[in-house]
């Protein structure tokens, strides 16, 4: 049987991670700070970030808990809208002018803007995971039309101007920088993983391969399917609150279920269950757009294209479950050049195996 | 069979009109049910049904196709509702109880069709039977905080013991779905065990297994009663397993019990042997 | 009170096509456990062939009517056989997912050929209205109950009555077994998509009769309120859609009677909630559990 056992020890393991993110994280900011890489581009890398956060946790609810939220987007919106209603706030008080405001406003305005997605996951989580499958679907994709609409339309209820409704939120602070949205990313692939590699995932996990089994082993399928759904809310608002940021005016109609089904699309395309997969179909489907201006007019057909083919054709995606891990890679690559052959895993017999013999 | 149940166990009345073995006398019975009965509509599936298990008995269920042993471990562990009825487990009623609560209070079960956790490996397969095992928060696991690391070890250290029961260490990153049909079964098994239970209930453990490998189970399921100090009920067809290794065994039919007693009672009751078997025609 | 009963009627027409609408998305869900998210989309599509043949190609409206109709029904069995059909063992999951890029498709390729703004179809029925008591009532929104009722009561005398109806019952009972007892499961199966989507067709002659433009994206809000409608009937059931489809089309009436119209919308959704939430089966559906 494969060895399984782990060649680099665990602190260094860790230790490799973070000196490689911190090492792409550097050379990024000073391409980015330095001008070598335009503000406009930088922009577009900023949009592949908020669209990887979007995927990696849409994959929680679809991939690893085996859902089909199609309201992604009004979590989306639900944390775009407060993190710029907060933010401008923040600037009309000038505090955005202070060293401590520069730094900490729009962090903490991000974490609000998660924390009020989480609770709208949490409210629409409550009735809606009581449902299967499709049902799941279409209350979701009717809890997203309704966020919208009462975005558009709330105004009118309230009597004072909260969202500009159609006519959109402007002048909503640019503070989405490249360093922001990177750090963003790296605390929702760091805290999603950790999740999923410990009893907490593996439950999730256990409810998307067979409910029934999973709650005879114990498990509180109710518990951790609000949690995975609320998880999944949490980061897909934050991602709303950098998507703010980015633009600078928000408006309901962008946060509708064709926004829901693109970020899906990017779950399904990458492999249900894979974050490597949500990272690499994320980065693919947002940058392209920008790098191939016909493909842009086209974009939603290849889309829809791309759904149905990899439907029929490879329904687990292009990397199904296959979830990345580095020191994986280089445990991979230190045993090709040692040249070890597996030996069998250890483990010690609790009862004593049957002594040869045969049956009578 | 002479090396299963060396000495005939003597099987004694209990209180509730039923009978446990003689060594599990003096502590409560880990089940009693009384008068256990579902009504799926107009249909009634299960009427009456009484019985008792003693701490460290093996037990059987049997009876033909669609007596209702299924839905009596549906009840068990509280799939169904029952409509009527009591069950009371370590001493406990498990009115209104759902199926997580009870598996915590102690009654684990494996499913006629298998039900493992078939994209993930064997040994996560186990991990997630010894869950309430480990004791560690979200946050904890987030942070990696040293209760993390602690609690994992240790279920990965119970997990392949428990896989060492049926020889199984070796496969622990094994996709679930992809063993043979007989190593699946022995995994739900392992994993039922993962969580810790009083009674383990088996549904036809044996399905789909040849003459040898039913030998090996019915002396495994014989070592985890030995090693682990439970008690087992188990439905089954295979009756050379039953008449095994079965200490008290209860026949069902259309959803009423018509026999309760040793294998060696149950072997001669004719109305066990019609309800197999049909009425003998008339001028034989 | 005479405004009441020009709502009413007016929830009445348009709870008709929902109605209808509904009948086709039931209809497939009983049948392969599928909801049909391009449903509404070849509504679009009839709308946008009618208008095709009156205006570009000045044929008479009769013509537009027959070949809107059988457009649909030819689209509804080919999206069945090219998307569906190879995925009749997968995952329901993939099924939905596969059917939302269908409707997706169908949508942007519609807006890449027609351009995303909306075009006039011209008057595909016109004859004189009807006078009651000083109630005005248009001769569209008569035919449009009508022929809806008719619909209804034709497939279901289709369903109970003939042999394939007995066929499209036991398939969504139990496909094996059907199959088993000698049913042509993949016909009877095409059968049911092309009923469903010949309702549509005639759905979407009634639309653009009381809305007469066509756009890319209005079959997916008009699929969506009659998947509401199926929902809240029941869905899987026949009655049920029929009777969802006129109540979302009258509580949409009653909503922009009392002067609320933006959030009709809003409305439609909050309803499909209260139902999934209280009684998810709808009101005539059936509950199907899950044998362990």
């Amino acid at each position: 049987m494969k060895n399984n056992q782990k060649i680099i020890p665990m602190p260094f393991r860790y230790l490799i991670n973070i000196v490689l993110f911190a090492a792409v994280l550097f050379l990024m900011n000073t391409l980015i700070t330095g001008g070598t890489i335009s503000k406009y581009y930088s922009g577009v890398i900023s949009s592949i970030g908020i669209s990887i956060i979007l995927a990696v946790s849409l994959n929680v609810a679809t991939g690893y808990l085996g859902q089909l939220p199609l309201g992604h987007a009004g979590f989306m919106a639900v944390g775009a809208y407060t993190s710029a209603l907060i933010m401008r706030a923040v600037m009309a008080s000038g505090f955005l002018k202070t060293a401590v405001g520069s730094v900490a406003a729009f962090p903490l305005a991000l974490l609000a803007a998660g924390l009020v997605a989480a609770l709208f996951g949490l409210l629409i989580g409550i009735p809606a995971l009581r449902l299967k499958g499709d049902y799941l679907a279409i209350l979701t994709l009717g809890f997203g039309e309704i966020i919208r609409v009462v975005l558009l339309n709330i105004d009118n209820v309230l009597g004072f101007k909260l969202t500009n409704g159609a006519a959109g939120l402007q002048k909503i602070p640019k503070t989405t920088t490249f360093l922001i949205t990177f750090l963003c990313v790296g605390v929702t692939c760091f805290v999603i993983h950790t999740m999923m590699k410990s009893r907490h995932g593996r439950a999730i996990l256990s409810i998307r391969e067979n409910e029934i089994a999973a709650e005879s082993c114990g498990i509180n399928t109710t518990y951790y399917k609000t949690l995975g759904f609320v998880v999944s809310a949490f980061f897909a608002g934050v991602a709303g609150g950098l998507y703010a940021g980015n633009i600078g005016i928000l408006n309901p109609s962008a946060f509708g279920f064709m926004k829901s089904i693109e970020i899906l699309v990017m779950v399904v395309l990458g492999g249900m269950g894979s974050m490597l997969g949500s990272v690499l179909s994320a980065s693919v489907l947002t940058a392209l757009p920008e790098f191939l201006r016909s493909f842009a007019d086209y974009r939603m057909i290849v889309y829809s294209l791309v759904l149905v083919i990899v439907m029929i054709f490879k329904p687990s995606g292009l990397m199904g479950t296959y979830d990345f891990s580095l020191n994986g890679l280089l445990d991979k690559l230190i045993r090709l050049i040692r040249g070890d052959r597996g030996t069998p895993g250890g483990g010690q017999s609790l009862l004593t195996k049957k002594e040869g013999g045969t049956n009578e | 069979m002479s090396r299963f149940q060396k000495e005939p166990v003597k099987l004694v009345p209990v209180p509730s009109h039923n009978i446990i073995p003689e060594r599990d006398v003096d502590k409560t019975p880990i089940l009693e049910v009384s008068h256990l009965g579902i009504d799926f509509g107009g249909l009634t599936a299960v009427d009456d049904f009484n019985m008792a298990i003693g701490r460290t008995e093996i037990a059987g269920l049997i009876g033909p196709n669609g007596a209702g042993k299924t839905t009596v471990f549906n009840l068990l562990t509280k799939v169904y509702q029952p409509t009527r009825g009591t069950i009371m487990l370590d001493g406990m009623d498990t009115a209104g109880m759902n199926t997580i609560q009870v598996n915590k209070l102690g009654i684990a079960r494996t499913f006629q069709n298998i039900r493992l956790f078939k994209n993930l490996s064997v040994l996560d397969n186990v991990l997630i039977g010894l869950h309430n095992e480990m004791d560690y928060h979200l946050a904890g696991a987030v942070f990696r905080m040293p209760s993390y690391w602690r609690a994992e070890k240790i279920a990965k250290e119970r997990a392949l013991e428990l896989l060492s029961i049926f020889d199984m260490q070796d496969l622990a990153d094994a996709q679930a779905g992809s063993l043979p049909y007989g190593a699946q079964r022995r995994l739900e098994i392992v994993r039922a065990l993962g969580t810790n239970p009083s009674l383990l209930l088996l549904d036809e453990p044996a399905a789909g297994m040849n003459p040898s490998e039913t030998t090996e189970l019915m002396e495994n399921i014989q070592k985890i009663r030995d090693t682990f100090k439970i008690a087992i009920m188990l439905i089954e067809h295979d009756m050379s397993l039953v008449m095994g290794i079965c200490e008290g065994i209860c026949v069902l039919n259309y959803g009423k019990v018509i026999a309760k007693g040793s294998p060696e009672d149950i072997q001669s009751n004719p109305q066990v042997i019609e309800a197999y078997l049909g009425k003998k025609k008339e001028g034989n | 009170m005479s405004l009441v009963i020009s709502q009413l009627i007016n929830g009445l027409q348009s709870g008709s096509i929902y109605a209808l609408v509904a009948l086709g998305y039931s209809m497939v869900y009983g049948i392969i456990m599928l909801l049909n998210f391009a449903h509404g989309d070849i509504i679009m599509v009839g709308a946008y062939i009618a208008w095709l043949v009156i205006v570009r190609l000045s044929l008479s409206p009769v013509i537009a009517i027959i070949l809107a109709i059988v457009v649909c029904t030819v689209l509804g069995v080919t999206i069945e056989k090219v998307a569906y059909t190879p995925l009749r063992s997968s995952p329901r999951l993939s099924l939905l997912i596969t059917a939302i890029g269908v409707s997706f498709l169908l949508e942007n390729l519609a807006q890449r050929i027609f351009g995303a703004g909306s075009q006039n179809v011209p008057t595909l029925i016109s004859g004189p209205s009807l006078n009651i008591g000083g109630q005005h009532i248009s001769f569209t929104a008569m035919i449009t109950i009508v022929v809806s009722v008719i619909s209804m009561v034709a497939l279901t005398f289709l369903v109970q009555k003939t042999k394939m109806g007995k066929a499209m019952r036991a398939v969504s009972e139990d496909m094996g077994t059907s199959q088993l007892m000698g049913i042509n499961v993949n016909r009877t199966i095409s059968f049911t998509f092309a009923v469903g989507s010949a309702l549509a067709g005639i759905g979407s002659v009634l639309y653009c009769c009381a809305y007469p433009q066509a756009s890319p994206t209005m079959g997916a809000m008009l699929g969506l309120k009659a998947f509401v409608a199926a929902v809240l009937g029941g869905i899987g059931s026949l009655p049920g859609a029929m009777l969802g489809g006129f109540c979302i089309g009258i509580a949409e009436a009653a909503v922009s009677a009392i002067g609320l119209s933006v959030w009709k919308d809003g409305v439609v959704f909050a309803i499909l909630i209260i139902v999934l939430i209280f009684k998810p089966t709808g009101i005539l559906g059936k509950v199907i559990n899950e044998k362990v």
